[in-house]
């Protein structure tokens, strides 16, 4: 028997997904990455410290913010750039912004119309009205977050090395917050929802990895954190990090020493449960998500947690810039040589990215590593884990199971592909 | 009568399309003015005729130009959706790369290709009926072309740069920063959003219909500045012909 489902609907970028079964037995299981690759390390090399961020932000329209955030963080360590509290708020806040707009979309445009037997959100404007306004409301104020801080939801504006050419109102900070208190009835309402959804069983432990050293759930830290290994420092992600390369794909693939691994929201409800707030510790528990969860269909149930944190988080943030007062900071300047590594909890999971620079501030070689590729090998094996019990079923509902197992971790093909990685060997790196 | 819709992404990063998603305050008018037939990133199935496809992403490569040749087919109209549909966008900067170098450099020396190819804008491959500027897209510019297109008429760009809207908005001059700023020949429609957030402007809306370059060659003597810092700025989202003029 072969499955095969050519572009895979309601996933960020271009993948097929292929199994291959023979009398029961699994002989085949690939998620061919088709997107086509983008050389963004090319486009790099020369660039000056400038124009880094707004140019990596174009890997990945959805998580724009988390490659710019992460950007910034690496070429400031590289130069040896420090930022205020402020802007480190603002950063925190902007990081917010970026969760709860991905991973609402995620909820309600790609995975709830599996659970709702729907093709799209779309039909929900006439039969569930209601629910759909509701989760447009909570999808806004995720994009006016970043809208705020960042200048615009998709590829912001205003963050820049050293800080932010622009900051925002306190009238427009104030209005958010209010707007972040009233979404608790929507998310209630989302978290009935979700109570509702008929997750497939699947029952398959894994290595975690998310950030740690921050003082909180995971978001930036300077640690890597295993839920199998030692904690390593993000400088030294070579060591517990191996990428490597499949014929199928144009996406790295992804392995600690001890094989494939998980990142995103069930890596990091797993690893910093925690440190989830009272109220998204009480989500968890009351849609069965604990620390041991070992069902990567529940990564639906580990975005709406982490959604009510961050929900919690960003009023408290929002609470700290208005009692501190907001400024205006004047531009750093700042020039190489140096190199250095940092890392940030996108939506997706662990975001990696490294710099090195001349004396002049202008690139030599950069690596990014991207959560979705990190995540590829398990998304395979968890198809392996998963065909066999699912072969009994009608060909067209074994094909559904196993889409939604692939969208579980809301992959994100365009930023897979779109990386960025020099040999650091041959690059040369300065610093 | 509703348009039948399709939204189709090709090499890019989805935030145009994201851009269209982030309307969330025009979602149920959306709704009333066009049928989402066919929309990958949020919507299982579609393959029928259409009245207007939104292109997103450059175009790399056969698999793509077939793709993107059965779309036209399928459609009566055709929009270019965002830079990298309309100009290229950042992909461009790859065409002033060697092939087997940027392959080398991403997937180890002597790999063997892995697709891609030479990005091209949309209308390299297909004739284009209209055209949403940006990198992203600005998503009211996007809801003006959709309504010009659902009453047969022509959609209206801006004929002015940048600049104007820099002006209008009395926001101070990037020059006098001592920046290279493309506002004086890049097409406005965005608000200055760029310069107005303290960054300046980056042309990712490509070339305003014959811009004036006399007066930009004069800004850019004032300010110390040469035709090579504007072009490398230029190059960052736009497949330059070589000069401004």
């Amino acid at each position: 028997m072969r499955l095969a489902i050519h572009h895979l609907t309601r996933i960020e970028g271009h993948a097929h997904l292929v199994v291959d079964a023979d009398r029961g037995e699994v002989t085949a299981c690939r998620l061919e990455i088709v997107e086509s690759p983008r050389f963004f390390e090319a486009i790099l090399v020369g660039r000056h410290h400038r124009d880094v961020a707004p140019l990596v932000s174009r890997i990945c329209g959805v998580c724009s913010n988390s490659h710019t955030l992460v950007s910034l963080a690496a070429t400031e360590a590289a130069l040896g750039v420090a930022v205020s509290e402020q802007t480190r708020d603002l950063r925190r806040l902007l990081a917010c912004g970026e969760i709860l707009q991905s991973h609402l979309l995620h909820l309600f445009f790609m995975a709830a119309p599996d659970y709702l037997d729907l093709d799209s959100i779309f039909p929900l404007d006439r039969r569930r009205r209601d629910l759909l306004t509701r989760a447009l409301r909570m999808k806004k104020v995720g994009n006016d977050l970043c809208r705020v801080v960042g200048g615009r939801p998709v590829h912001p504006v205003t963050p820049r090395v050293g800080g932010f050419s622009a900051v925002p109102e306190p009238a427009d900070l104030h209005g958010l917050r209010r707007r972040l208190v009233a979404m608790l009835p929507d998310l209630e309402a989302a978290v009935d929802l979700v109570g509702g959804f008929d997750f497939p069983r699947l029952d398959r432990p894994a290595e975690c990895l998310s950030l740690g050293g921050d003082d909180g759930y995971p978001l930036m830290g300077d640690r890597i954190v295993s839920s199998a290994g030692p904690e390593t420092p993000v400088g030294a992600y070579r060591e517990v990090i191996e990428e490597y390369l499949v014929d199928h794909a144009t996406a790295k693939f992804a392995r600690t020493p001890r094989g494939a691994y998980r990142v995103g929201p069930l890596a990091r409800t797993t690893n910093a449960f925690g440190a989830l707030t009272p109220m998204a510790a009480r989500v968890a528990d009351a849609l069965g998500l604990g620390p041991g969860a070992t069902n990567p269909y529940q990564t639906v149930v580990a975005r709406l947690v982490e959604t009510v944190h961050w929900v919690e988080e960003a009023i408290l943030l929002i609470d700290r810039l208005l009692i501190r007062g907001v400024v205006a900071e004047p531009p750093v300047e700042a020039s190489g040589p140096g190199r250095a590594v940092a890392a940030i909890e996108a939506p997706r999971g662990l975001l990696i990215h490294e710099y090195a620079y001349d004396d002049q501030g202008r690139v030599v070689a950069a690596d990014c590593v991207i959560p979705t590729a990190q995540n590829l090998a398990s998304v395979e094996a968890d198809l392996r884990a998963s065909v066999p019990g699912f072969l009994d079923l009608p060909r067209p509902e074994l094909a559904r199971r196993l889409e939604m197992l692939v969208r579980a971790y809301d992959p994100c093909v365009s930023c897979s592909t779109h990386l960025l990685s020099v040999s650091f060997e041959d690059g040369g790196g300065a610093g | 009568m509703k348009l039948r819709a399709g939204f189709f992404d090709f090499t890019g990063c989805e935030g145009c399309q994201l851009t269209v998603l982030n309307l969330e305050d025009a979602f149920f008018d959306l709704a009333g003015l066009i049928d989402v037939v066919e929309f990958r990133e949020v919507l299982t199935g579609g393959g029928g005729p259409l009245d207007v496809a939104f292109v997103e992403g450059s175009i790399c490569g056969p698999h793509e130009e077939a793709r993107l040749k059965d779309v036209r087919r399928r459609s009566r109209l055709l929009v270019a959706l965002g830079a990298c549909a309309d100009t290229t966008g950042v992909n461009a900067l790859a065409r002033f790369r060697d092939p087997e170098d940027l392959n080398g450099r991403v997937y180890g020396p002597g790999a063997p290709p892995r697709g891609g190819g030479r990005p091209k804008p949309v209308s390299a491959v297909v004739p284009v009926d209209a055209r949403v500027p940006g990198c992203p897209v600005d998503g009211g510019e996007f809801l003006q072309v959709l309504q010009a297109l659902a009453v047969g008429r022509a959609p209206n760009l801006p004929g002015h740069a940048v600049c104007v809207e820099c002006k209008l908005a009395e926001l101070p001059c990037v020059f006098d920063r001592g920046e290279v700023c493309l506002g004086p020949i890049v097409r406005a429609g965005c608000g200055a959003r760029c310069p107005e957030g303290g960054d300046r402007c980056r042309g990712c809306r490509g070339l305003v219909d014959n811009p004036r370059s006399t007066p930009y060659y004069r800004i850019l003597e004032d300010h110390g500045l040469t035709e090579d810092d504007v072009l490398a700025e230029f190059r960052l989202f736009n497949l330059g012909e070589g000069k401004v003029r």
